[in-house]
């Protein structure tokens, strides 16, 4: 029998807000354990949340960037657990009336675009971080609170390409929106996975697996393959697939139960009285839309139309944001936009994962490429010099122009210093010259080569060619 | 000196701004009456008499460097479940044992701003929840006016202090009822403000939505100025309102005529199973509201009869998930186990007693899988219908009439085998918290085993001006008030 | 609320709010608990169709805070207040993935 997978994800975003969802702790990854955390988030008694403007802001243009309605009306609920990383025993959540409804993402995948679409976003809080130690677990408040919101996909996936496009383009968008920094390692983008398989052709989705709080995009295609293979082979063994809940066990990449619908939680959502419900007229939404950055399937076009890139250059300078914002630096101090996308294509992508920096940190500034690209442009250096100037630039630091005279780089376009090493190349090699005048106009290279190394690769390759031809041809 | 404790707040404040006396004199004398009184009375949790002391000279100090506020060097007594740096806050629960409370409750940064004296921590039912002081775990309160009496409750150590004048007046909460009653119970004035009035931040929550502090003190003007103290605007509580500045004390006049002004009597507020000894006092005081100038009309709040039903829905729904946090991992009593999961429950199994208890499942059933609709999201309903009765009485009238308790104090242990009984008793105070209005309780006589009544003044939203004018001119032209438990 | 007459699961509402109870406490809480439910069934006799939750006592809206950084708690504070730390952290058994 032929099967269907069905996936749909809820991905949990962490906010760039300078402080907490509810209260005014600074929101910083890393800081000693317990040290930003105070009354609200701690969930002492008396203490009562208040909401962040920022978060509120960035969950509306996370939604906006991803074609969402904004809610008139959102509100906001008590999602009620007992858990030690929840340190109210309560998580203020948004239960039917979320900042952000509906929205779809457009990606590519395996070549062909496809839409998936978007539910609904709704902001809510972080967990505090547990770390298991001999004989117990340590519990770290740091992280509590923090501005968290959850992106929910329809069930509208049906392959681990599919879902690992759309974790890409999120990331992406969320990057370029400023939304997030979406850093995984941090924690500050995880998955809960939801699959399930059918017959093709059955009209009701199989029964649902959730795979909780994956960060890995490795690990989730790996979950997603092992997950359908796993119910595709009970379906065909006869069994029934089972409403659960389950882990991802890295080592062995496979799945595994944690918790069944039985023992699944009674949430008791009920609305929060601690905090008022945010209405949003149209024209703060327009004012937001104003505000959006533009984003990369944006960038990318105009990156070929305006700027004349080809499509390959425009994808990979936009795929990451780091890099995209680099290149548009770059483009406010030259014009040569095709010379910029090669040196990042070529040498600085190159270099900076031989080092494993960040362009951002790179020694190479924008404006300093710009004024290598100047000196090639103005042929005062050959583009083989312009790129050792880069790695010296890249390595050492310096400036371009300084760096080409120290090191004596600039090419010779004066005639009497060309005619000198044309004429002794001519003279030295008479089977070239014998070949070129016989027809054989590829033999020119060979002479213009001795030229070269003659000049040391100081000689403008143009100015060359030029005499080189009129001696031959006269 | 001669017995200043026995004083009114304004006498106090008066007397203070013309050098008559001063804040430590004040404290002293109080700090003698508990030190006398409170083994009988059992008003107070902790008192620090050191930092009382010093607080009261550094009032006096502050006033000889020009300093006033009606409130400067005068002691007050706060309900034990408002935090106070650096004080433990137990909400009479043994839960809370070993918490100290790292920050200030709003309203007692602004009674410190106004140079208030901190006296220390009266009792209360344990998170709010009761009607009598009974359920405390740390100790119990009596009634001044009779021993082997009730003092009500929640807020029993705040109004039990204040009429034993082992406070000038003292800070309580009132989620359906916990200030007026306890103020009715012990001819205390005391003040329910209208929801958002005054910040909840650093009140121990019972029930969000309910929750305000109010003053409980011997006189109508002594509220006024307590109140005056501690609202206002506070952006740590989004519920808080941002209003303009009050000047509750100083519209209090000294004409004590109400004429021009109506006020409503709701029938359905004369309820079945009333003392008719409460009832003759509330009605000769509507009398003699009458002889004051004021229009009596008659206005009807058709769905209170559904209050206390609303009410124990509401307010233990929201109780269930407020207490979650007192869970033996942060601050507090702890039980251990050997999952998380065990040390919860047997944590929460010590540190409760049996009336947060049965609230806190209450609450979490209704709102259960597959009861919210029927319980939860109905009571809501409802609530809406008893905030429209109001509205729609308040377009007939400035300020309502009525009793504040059905009976006026009774037994100790008289009610404690049954809840619903008990609960029942909060009929008349729970619809104004249900509905977000403000209402007083002011002494308008004694029933015949001796014990004081409390006339209930409802007013609507953000017209505390409206009771407390009313509250002011009836205590003005009436004794009751001045009258004392004798020693 | 037909479902209030069948009476409530004391037990199984207790542990979902992590209370142990005694089965004392269980049985004297099951006859109080279904007494109350009982009363409140009186809500039942009133027809609420179109009729608005009231969720806070007053309309208040967009009730916000600038992203500031305020002061946070002293750690030694925080830490004395935890009836059991370890390495500036709360302690607690063994937490098992929910």
């Amino acid at each position: 029998m032929e099967y269907e997978a069905t996936i749909g994800l809820e991905t949990h975003i962490m906010q760039k807000t300078g402080t907490k969802m509810f209260c005014s702790c600074r929101h910083e990854y890393g800081a000693a354990p317990n040290t930003h955390v105070c009354p609200v988030c701690l969930g002492y008694p008396g203490a009562l949340p208040v909401l962040n403007e920022k978060a509120i802001e960035l969950c509306c243009k996370a939604g906006l960037l991803l074609g969402c309605a904004i809610n008139p009306y959102s509100k906001w609920d008590r999602k009620n657990y007992f858990y030690p990383d929840m340190a109210k025993n309560y998580q203020i959540s948004q239960y039917d009336q979320p900042l952000c409804l509906g929205g779809q993402l457009e990606v590519e995948v395996d070549g062909a675009m496809k839409t998936f679409a978007i539910e609904r976003i709704h902001q809510e809080e972080n967990a505090a971080k547990n770390t298991h130690v001999a004989g117990g677990s340590l519990v770290d408040y740091n992280r509590a609170g923090t501005a968290l919101m959850e992106i929910v996909s329809e069930p509208c996936m049906h392959s681990a390409a599919d879902a690992l496009a759309y974790m890409n383009a999120l990331k992406q968008i969320m990057q370029y929106g400023g939304i997030s920094d979406c850093d995984q390692e941090k924690g500050q983008m995880r998955s809960d996975v939801n699959v399930s398989v059918r017959p093709v052709g059955q009209k009701e989705l199989g029964a649902k697996v959730e795979i909780k709080n994956m960060n890995s995009f490795a690990f989730i295609e790996q979950a997603i393959g092992y997950e359908i293979d796993r119910q595709i082979a009970v379906l065909e063994g006869g069994g029934r697939v089972a409403q659960e809940t389950r882990g991802f066990d890295a080592d062995r990449g496979e799945t595994f139960t944690q918790r069944t619908k039985e023992d699944a939680h009674d949430y008791r959502y009920f609305p929060e009285p601690d905090l008022m419900p945010v209405k949003i007229s149209a024209e703060q939404v327009e004012r937001w839309r104003a505000e959006l950055p533009e984003l990369p399937a944006q960038r990318r076009a105009r990156y070929v139309s305006e700027l004349g890139l080809p499509e390959y250059d425009a994808g990979v300078l936009t795929s990451d944001k780091a890099v995209s914002d680099w290149f548009e630096e770059a483009m406010r101090h030259t014009d040569n936009a095709k010379a910029v996308s090669n040196f990042i294509m070529g040498e600085m992508l190159r270099l900076l994962s031989g080092q494993g920096t960040a362009i951002s940190e790179s020694q190479v500034t924008p404006e300093k490429l710009a004024a290598i690209i100047a000196l090639i442009d103005a042929k005062t250096i050959s583009t083989s010099a312009g790129k050792q100037v880069f790695e010296i630039v890249f390595n050492e630091g310096g400036d371009p122009k300084t760096i080409v005279e120290a090191k004596g780089m600039a090419q010779v376009s004066d005639d009497s210093a060309l005619e000198g090493w044309a004429d002794e190349a001519i003279a030295n090699n008479p089977k070239s010259v014998e070949e070129y005048k016989a027809g054989k106009q590829g033999a020119i290279n060979f002479l213009m080569g001795q030229v070269m190394k003659a000049s040391k690769g100081k000689a403008n390759p143009g100015a060359v060619m030029q005499m080189l031809k009129q001696k031959l041809d006269a | 000196m001669a017995d200043l404790n026995t004083l009114t707040l304004s006498e106090l404040s008066d007397k203070l701004a013309a050098g008559e006396c001063r804040s430590v004199d004040i404290v002293n004398d109080v700090l003698a009456c508990i030190e006398e009184r409170d083994g009988r009375i059992g008003a107070y949790l902790t008192l620090d008499r050191a930092s009382a002391l010093e607080q009261a000279q550094a009032a006096d100090a502050a006033r000889a460097a020009g300093a006033c506020h009606p409130m400067l060097g005068i002691p007050v007594a706060i309900k034990d479940l408002i935090n106070v740096k650096g004080q433990p806050c137990t909400c009479s629960s043994k839960i809370l044992e070993g918490y100290v409370a790292p920050y200030d409750a709003t309203v007692v940064s602004r009674l410190r701003a106004a140079g208030a004296v901190l006296l220390g921590r009266v009792n209360m039912d344990e998170f709010a929840m009761g009607s009598s002081t009974e359920n405390a775990a740390l100790g119990k309160t009596s009634n001044p006016w009779n021993l082997d009496h009730v003092p009500g409750g929640s807020s029993g150590g705040s109004a039990a202090s204040v009429a034993a004048d082992e406070a000038v007046c003292s800070l309580g909460s009132d989620t359906g009822g916990s200030i007026r009653q306890p103020a009715a119970f012990c001819g205390c004035v005391g003040v329910k403000p209208t929801y958002g009035r005054v910040s909840r931040y650093g009140l121990t929550a019972f029930a969000s939505s309910l929750d305000q502090i109010g003053p409980i003190s011997k006189t109508v003007r002594d509220s006024a100025i307590l109140l005056d103290t501690i609202c206002g605007h506070d952006p740590m509580d989004s519920s808080s309102i941002d209003l303009p500045a009050t000047a509750f004390a100083a519209q209090l006049g000294s004409d004590p005529s109400l004429s021009g002004m109506k006020l409503g009597l709701p029938k359905e507020y004369f309820v079945e199973g009333m003392d008719p000894e409460v009832e003759k006092a509330v009605r000769d005081a509507v009398e003699h509201c009458r002889g004051l100038g004021a229009e009596i009309v008659d206005v009807s709040l058709p769905n209170a009869k559904y209050a206390i039903a609303v009410y124990y829905i509401i307010a233990t729904a929201e109780a269930s998930a407020n207490l979650a946090r007192f869970d033996g991992i942060r601050y507090g009593l702890r039980i251990d186990g050997k999952d998380p999961i065990e040390l919860y429950g047997r944590t929460r199994a010590a540190g409760f007693g049996p009336e947060v208890k049965r609230r806190i499942i209450l609450g979490t059933y209704v709102l259960s899988s597959g009861y919210y609709d029927a319980y939860y999201l109905k009571a809501q309903k409802v609530r809406t219908l008893i905030r429209d009765d109001f509205a729609e009485a308040f377009r007939q009238c400035d300020a309502i009439l009525a009793p504040v308790t059905p009976t006026a104090a009774y037994r100790k242990g008289e009610k404690t085998s049954d809840p619903l009984k008990m609960y029942l008793d909060d009929i008349l105070t729970t619809p104004i918290n249900l509905a977000g209005n403000c209402a007083l309780s002011v002494p308008c006589g004694f029933a015949s085993n001796g014990m004081p009544v409390g006339l209930q003044i409802i007013g609507d939203a953000f017209n505390e001006e409206a009771i407390l004018r009313v509250g002011h001119a009836y205590e003005q032209t009436t004794g009751w008030h001045r009258q004392r438990p004798e020693w | 609320m037909s479902n209030a007459t069948q009476g409530m699961d004391v037990g199984y509402v207790a542990h979902l709010a992590r209370l142990e109870l005694t089965a004392e406490e269980t049985a004297l809480f099951q006859g109080q608990l279904d007494q109350i439910l009982h009363y409140v069934e009186q809500l039942n006799a009133l027809d609420v169709a179109g009729v608005e939750p009231t969720a806070h006592a007053i309309p208040v809206y967009n009730v916000f805070r600038p992203d500031e950084v305020g002061r946070s708690l002293d750690h030694d504070d925080v830490i004395a207040n935890a009836p059991s730390a370890a390495n500036g952290q709360f302690r607690v058994p063994k937490i098992i993935d929910q």
